[in-house]
């Protein structure tokens, strides 16, 4: 059966990788360029799959020198098949045209290296194809993933430093020419800040999340304690408590909570958004540290009362230092959701000048309110947890582990 | 000597309780206050006809005036109150109003004589009812006397004292199932209950779908393999408004990207509103299909958004499997796909179905992101979002605390069978 060769599965991953890359590079090429690229698959569905049979029958003098020439030769293939001008581009974007082409070919090889190294051209046994099979999905797979996981935010970051004019004219073009100075590559940003209060925002957002986080942790460490270790009373009903109210949402709670703080005056201002929001982060956080403080021996906690220390000391001198990684896991966890809280920024507050930054990007998504704007919006809302996951990743991922059913 | 013992031990443990009891009280408190107590006041609010303008407290605004000239001792000048009633709803009653009047004046008269009077230059109108929307006048008519003392009797410097009762929908004790049979009994209740459970069910598969795959491909050590997982948590750490509205943008019908790129390669001919239309026909092999467009893209938007947690939860899992398993497995010839389906796969299960669950409950209550990306129209309203629909966007406050029941009914079912559930497997 043909289909048991290696060839074959080289001839059929270099037409796939083949076909992949092509569209990969018209898409990033249209994206960079601005211009209308015309997407041409019929030519390299025949230089893919010869690709394929170039690499799998020159696999034994496989050199630096070899794979140079290969993607050469590739390249050269490319531009002769589409009779010197590939993607039907205008003349003056020759030399980006020519890097696109060289990409793809080098694209094109590193790939079918991955997937077909060591792969023998003549009949293979069900292990082989099977491991073939998942190391070319394994590819396919990570590129697709990565790219469909940044796709938005590129979207976000370029658009926010378009102009409205480019915008219009062509959607299409997100080249960012960088001769432009600051003050116009930046515009949107420094628009924000000025006219649209933002730097406000900003520091709502920061007073509000981080107060959360303190009256959280204030709460919550002692409560972990006592249900971890102290003899209570229903102990099983608290913790089974503390589940099913941290799975409430708020979407059933706005309505009262809505019509009480109208009532008593505190709806609109920072200091009602400040009690609420530690009441959804407590049984989270409680939840979390139970879980860690359970997992700490209590032989020391023993030792520590055997030489006269309360249990408050004990929790201040032992407790909180023994599970320092975890309680900061849990405050940046309660931050990230302080942060990114929508709902009920959105219902409560109303001033402007106490908007969080949740709530002032709703208030610029309106027609009147270019997109770029609203783009640059959301990149200030991002980059903070962006700046705080990069530095502290280790924390929030074991932070995410432990409470991240929830969101 | 026991006996003591014992006793110790006893107020040890009473001791314990107490304390515990201390550290807790707190939490149960806040919770109480901002979770248990709205809770129950929902269901309150559930069963009243209450809308949006029943919040605001009905006033009675009293504005004081004075006309004429008071500084001539021989003319006569108007004190004049004006009364209304702000709301456009409830009547006040037992309405009193008070004022003091100034040493320095001689009141000639006074209207409306009968609910009004003065003693020892007190003036006290009592007005009985005051319907909603009406208004009314006091008028009391003074002139200057010898007292007069420039500095003190300027009769605007007390302020009239204002005191009623009024009904008031939210505390009285009037109930009605008129909400719960508007809500169950709308043509619509199916088609949210239907946009729910698809958006529910697809959405939590699929990100725990994609998880698994993601978690699939890089459990595979390869250079930049910390820098990936840590870009794969990007779209859930990352606020739900800064990614929806990027998402929006991208297939915006006019400057989005995906549209204008598929134009351009001439994959369709006019772009397609994504987020805006119900359906879209899809042909396959002669046949036309409804495909739910809209619903599909807030759906895509959830698992692109939450695959990363099952990701997460699913390689830690993964990692935490022997090794040796699989080596054994290869001796024994095993391919890749049988170590797949006979090794990890049954060993994920357990963790995967805990995620489904939880995944389940907290898709079924997601509200952001369906409103910020198509607002509920367009064939997307789930019951969240016909929360907000009703009670703030037709300002029905009832109906919307209705649905907001009926959706803490199917959390509660969710959870109950969660926690039976889980008992079973340790997380």
């Amino acid at each position: 059966m043909f289909w048991k060769y290696g060839l074959f599965f080289s001839i059929l991953s270099g037409g796939i990788w083949g076909v992949f890359w092509q569209i990969f590079f018209t898409v990033v090429g249209i994206l960079t360029l601005g211009t209308p690229l015309s997407l041409e698959l019929s030519q390299i569905m025949i230089i893919g799959p010869f690709a394929g049979i170039l690499y799998i029958k020159s696999q034994k003098f496989l050199s630096i020198k070899f794979h140079l020439t290969a993607i050469f030769i590739i390249t050269f293939l490319i531009f002769i098949s589409n009779l010197g001008n590939p993607y039907q581009a205008e003349d003056e974007n020759q030399l980006i045209i020519f890097m696109l082409i060289l990409l793809t070919s080098f694209f094109i090889w590193v790939s079918l290296n991955h997937s077909l190294y060591n792969l023998s051209p003549g009949k293979l046994s069900k292990h082989d194809i099977e491991s073939f099979f998942i190391k070319f999905m394994w590819g396919i797979g990570l590129i697709i993933l990565i790219l469909i996981t940044l796709i938005p935010f590129y979207i976000m970051i370029m658009t926010s430093l378009k102009n409205q004019q480019s915008l219009i004219l062509n959607p299409l073009d997100l080249s960012v020419n960088l001769n432009t100075d600051f003050k116009t590559l930046f515009n949107s940003y420094i628009e924000l800040f000025t006219n649209f209060n933002f730097h406000l925002f900003l520091i709502n957002s920061f007073i509000v999340s981080c107060t959360t986080v303190i009256i959280t942790l204030f709460f919550s460490i002692p409560g972990a304690y006592a249900l971890a270790r102290l003899r209570i009373p229903n102990k099983k009903f608290f913790s089974g408590t503390v589940i099913l109210i941290y799975l409430i949402p708020s979407i059933v709670l706005i309505i009262p909570l809505y019509a009480i703080f109208s009532y008593i005056g505190l709806r609109n201002s920072l200091f009602g958004l400040i009690l609420v929001y530690p009441a959804t982060t407590i049984p989270v956080a409680l939840y979390m540290l139970r879980g860690y403080f359970n997992a700490l021996s209590s032989e020391i906690d023993d030792a520590a009362l055997m030489d006269g220390l309360s249990r408050i000391q004990i929790i201040l001198k032992i407790a909180i230092p023994l599970s320092k990684p975890a309680i900061v896991s849990v405050g940046l966890y309660v931050f990230m959701i302080a942060w990114n809280e929508f709902l009920i920024a959105f219902m409560f507050l109303d001033d402007p000048n106490i908007f969080t930054l949740s709530r002032g990007i709703m208030s610029l998504n309106s027609s009147e309110i270019p997109q770029q704007h609203l783009m640059a919006g959301a990149v200030i809302a991002t980059i903070p947890v962006m700046i705080i996951f990069l530095y502290l990743e280790k924390f929030l991922i074991s932070g995410l582990s432990a409470g991240g059913v929830k969101g | 000597m026991t006996n003591i013992k014992k006793k110790n031990k006893n107020t040890l443990l009473e001791k314990e309780k107490k304390l515990g009891l201390i550290l807790l009280l707190p939490t149960i408190l806040i919770v109480l206050s901002v979770v248990i107590f709205p809770l129950l006041a929902n269901f309150w609010i559930s069963f009243k006809p209450v809308s949006l303008g029943d919040l605001r407290p009905p006033k009675l605004i009293v504005k004081e005036r004075i006309k004429g000239n008071l500084s001539e001792k021989s003319q006569l000048a108007e004190i004049q109150y004006r009364y209304r009633n702000s709301s456009i709803k409830y009547d006040l009653e037992n309405v009193i109003i008070k004022d003091t009047i100034p040493n320095g004046f001689t009141v000639k008269d006074l209207q409306p004589a009968q609910f009004c009077m003065i003693k020892l230059k007190e003036l006290t109108c009592n007005l009985n009812n005051v319907s909603s929307r009406s208004s009314g006048k006091i008028i009391i008519k003074i002139h200057k006397n010898d007292q007069w003392q420039k500095e003190l009797d300027n009769p605007k410097k007390t302020k009239p004292l204002v005191t009623f009762s009024s009904k008031n929908v939210l505390s009285s004790f009037d109930f009605n199932t008129e909400n719960f049979k508007k809500v169950f009994s709308a043509s619509e209740f199916f088609e949210v209950l239907k946009v729910s459970f698809y958006y529910t069910i697809f959405g939590t598969a699929g990100a725990l779908l994609v998880g698994l795959l993601a978690a699939q491909i890089l459990q595979k050590s390869f250079r930049g393999r910390s820098i990936v997982r840590g870009l794969l948590l990007f779209p859930y750490v990352s606020p739900v408004i800064a990614v929806a509205f990027a998402w929006v943008i991208l297939f915006d019908p006019f400057s989005g990207i995906i549209n204008s790129m598929l134009v351009q390669m001439n994959v369709i001919n006019k772009p397609i509103n994504f987020f805006g239309q119900k359906y879209t026909d899809i042909i396959i092999f002669g046949y036309v299909f409804k495909f739910p467009l809209a619903l599909s893209m807030v759906i895509a938007f959830e698992i692109w958004r939450y695959f990363p947690l099952s990701f997460l939860f699913i390689l830690a899992r993964m990692q935490s499997f022997p090794e040796e398993v699989y080596d054994a497995a290869k001796m024994d010839g095993a391919s890749p796909f049988q170590q797949f389906i006979y090794i990890s796969l049954p060993f994920l299960i357990g963790i995967m179905s805990i995620l489904f669950l939880l995944r389940f409950i907290w898709t079924f209550n997601k509200f952001d992101d369906i409103f910020l990306l198509t607002g509920g129209n367009a064939g997307t309203r789930t019951f969240t979002v016909n929360v907000y629909e009703q009670a703030f966007a037709i300002s029905n406050l009832g109906a919307g605390a209705a649905v907001a029941v009926v959706i803490f009914i199917f959390l509660l079912t969710f959870s109950l069978l969660f926690m039976r559930y889980s008992k079973k497997e340790t997380f």
